[in-house]
């Protein structure tokens, strides 16, 4: 594989290729419900609960789920957007914002992100080319050298820099602008890309050709990505592994293929079983499940899928699954029907 | 023979600005059966929503030129008055949004919303028409109907919000429903009840339904047929079954293989090379030449005429009639 030879002369790569190049554990975000005329705090949507993941170097892991569940949450989290309540980040072998350890800064530097309105995260005013040399400027390129290297991440994503550097963001469609987003995170040279929604905004005829582009670049630029999709068809396709969220839960995590063929947890399978078939002739009778995923605000006690689950039993309402700890398992989903040890009717044998 | 609900003809949306005029809608016509459900394809700018918008004259009247001929249910819907105008929208043809929350005043319950529009068309009481809400919210089956006609839009999720605008279009029993990408903004597990939802009321109610959507997925789940638009034209329209499995037209193909379905994971993905066309300064052939793998220099200067390949199957591609002879 060209990609690990890469991965073990990549001058960065401080742990080696088997150190995962991000660790998560129990991350937790809380946010509060102001009311009254004191601004008391009156309830807390629980937006991520205890959230424990590892990303390896050089792959993609997707991360679904609707809206509500946390996905962008947690995205905002990783490049410390908004600041964690607790829980732990470590950065090839480094924890970040800690003493000792790899600072916001330098995070920020090495971990990009881009996000799904693609004209609200470029200057109007700024040539592109400009945007794109940004980041590198601030941080100390000179400026001539820093258009440049701008001019030739433009041609990387498939843009001609003589037509489109001097370009303003109204001047592109959809598919061009987020091309130059993807060029500016490119820009900083970083060693992970977050994309939340990236291609869910464009029209169906560009998102091929930007996801396309999205494997070249991460094969050229030895990437590693978390992606972040409400679009089950595309994260499948980009993904190596897949993480499935529920209100601010990970209900469950595997390779790509697995849980796509063998999905373990109820909504996993819920979630699936709800893409509309792309064939006339095998129409959905019956909905999978009913209802809105409920309000993260006061989500359901024990398992926070119960409320929806065609298995649920007592003892869902009581008791929360446990996903099980990393390293257990490559596939792991958090459902007592999975717990031999849970007391669920239907659960596996051990 | 069946007398057509809805019979477009040679129909143009022209947006007129001082500096520039631009055509949305380029010379569209079809005709809509009692009973059937059509789904209107395209992409972000390809004039599905302003087709819609026309039918039932919500477009602004000064800045707009509509052409062509416009008959739902027999009536001519380029020359009514406002009075038959708001006779029509409500009654005989509805329509619901993507955005469930712009549609519904804010500050009133919804129940009350609905009341009034079968107040004011079935000139009944307030008390008949919340009446009636409560058999529309159990026929949408919105759970504890009797609670949520006293909540406010935004007391409610998006799943039930959609399902209080599907109740809100079906007050009247239109004869013709136009729904506006109402699944595009609902997640994943709620956008198929809804869409079950809405075939079952199709069906139950017998009105025929112009449905647009930008997902093939989604048209595959509820269409008889499919109409395909680019560029301010229908390029292709057909049953949804020869269209999916066999489609004609160059831009359809390759929508249908670009769309991410379970495709091998090592391979790049099929894709339509280019960028949709800017509206203000379309090509003088076909629209989608400059992106078509079969284009040859004709399709650069012919628009091309509609021809029927198979029986109802209608293309607008030059190299599809060349096949043909």
């Amino acid at each position: 594989m060209m990609s690990a030879t890469l991965m073990e002369l990549d001058q960065r790569d401080r742990g080696g290729p088997q150190q995962p190049l991000l660790v998560v554990r129990n991350l937790r975000k809380h946010f509060p419900i102001r009311s009254g005329i004191l601004g008391r705090v009156s309830a807390h949507v629980r937006a991520v609960d205890n959230v424990s993941f590892t990303v390896r170097k050089g792959e993609t892991l997707g991360i679904v789920g609707e809206s509500g569940c946390g996905k962008s949450t947690v995205a905002r989290l990783l490049m410390r957007l908004i600041n964690p309540d607790a829980g732990e980040q470590i950065f090839d072998g480094d924890a970040v914002g800690e003493h000792g350890g790899i600072s916001v800064a330098d995070l920020r530097r090495q971990v990009q992100m881009v996000f799904q309105d693609s004209a609200s995260s470029l200057n109007p005013r700024m040539p592109v080319q400009n945007s794109i040399a940004f980041g590198p400027i601030a941080f100390g390129t000179p400026r001539v050298e820093a258009v440049g290297q701008a001019r030739e991440l433009l041609t990387r994503v498939g843009l001609n820099p003589a037509l489109f550097g001097g370009r303003y963001p109204h001047e592109l469609s959809g598919g061009q602008k987020q091309r130059i987003n993807i060029a500016r995170a490119l820009a900083m040279q970083p060693r992970m890309i977050i994309l939340d929604e990236a291609v869910s905004a464009l029209d169906k005829s560009v998102e091929a050709q930007v996801l396309n582009l999205l494997q070249a670049l991460k094969r050229s630029f030895n990437l590693t990505y978390v992606f972040i999709s409400h679009d089950l068809g595309v994260v499948r396709w980009i993904s190596d592994r897949v993480m499935v969220m529920y209100l601010g839960e990970i209900v469950e995590i595997g390779p790509a293929d697995t849980i796509y063929t063998g999905a373990r947890h109820p909504y996993t399978r819920a979630l699936l079983a709800s893409r509309p078939a792309l064939d006339p002739d095998q129409r959905r009778e019956e909905a999978p499940v009913s209802g809105d995923p409920p309000n993260p605000i006061n989500p359901p006690s024990g398992c926070r899928f119960h409320t929806r689950c065609p298995h649920a039993e007592p003892v869902c309402a009581s008791r929360a699954p446990s996903l099980g700890a990393e390293g257990e398992q490559a596939h792991r989903a958090a459902c007592h029907m999975q717990d031999p040890a849970s007391g669920h009717s239907q659960a596996i044998a051990a | 023979m069946t007398e057509p609900l809805a019979e477009v003809s040679n129909l143009s949306v022209d947006f007129v600005t001082r500096e520039s005029s631009v055509r949305a809608v380029n010379d569209v016509n079809f005709t809509m059966l009692p009973g059937e459900v059509m789904c209107m394809l395209g992409e972000s700018g390809s004039g599905k929503s302003v087709t819609m918008r026309a039918l039932m004259r919500l477009l602004p009247p000064k800045r707009s030129v509509i052409s062509g001929g416009i008959r739902i249910a027999g009536q001519d819907v380029q020359a009514m008055d406002a009075t038959a105008l708001r006779r029509m929208r409500g009654s005989t043809v509805s329509m619901i949004f993507q955005e469930p929350m712009t549609a519904f005043d804010p500050v009133v319950r919804v129940g009350d919303q609905i009341a009034e529009v079968v107040s004011v068309h079935r000139g009944v009481s307030h008390a008949a028409g919340r009446q009636r809400a409560l058999d529309l919210f159990e026929l949408v089956r919105i759970p504890s109907a009797q609670r949520r006609l006293d909540a406010y839009p935004h007391e409610l999720s998006g799943g039930l919000r959609q399902r209080a605008m599907i109740a809100l279009a079906l007050s009247c029993e239109p004869k013709l429903l136009l729904a506006d990408e109402p699944t595009t903004a609902l997640d994943a597990t709620v956008q198929i009840q809804v869409l079950i939802l809405l075939r079952r009321l199709q069906q139950e109610m017998g009105m025929s339904v112009i449905f647009v959507t930008h997902d093939l997925g989604v048209a595959a789940e509820i269409a008889d047929r499919v109409a395909v638009m680019y560029a301010g034209r229908v390029v292709e329209t057909g049953p949804v079954r020869d269209l999916m499995r066999r489609p004609l037209h160059p831009y359809t193909a390759g929508l249908l293989a670009s769309t991410v379905h379970d495709q091998p994971r090592d391979q790049d993905l099929e894709t339509i090379p280019g960028t949709p066309p800017d509206m203000r300064h379309l090509p003088p052939g076909c629209a989608f030449a400059p992106r078509c793998p079969r284009a040859g220099t004709d399709c650069i200067t012919t628009v091309p005429p509609p021809v029927t390949p198979a029986p109802g199957r209608i293309v607008r591609c030059l190299r599809v009639e060349a096949e043909l002879v």
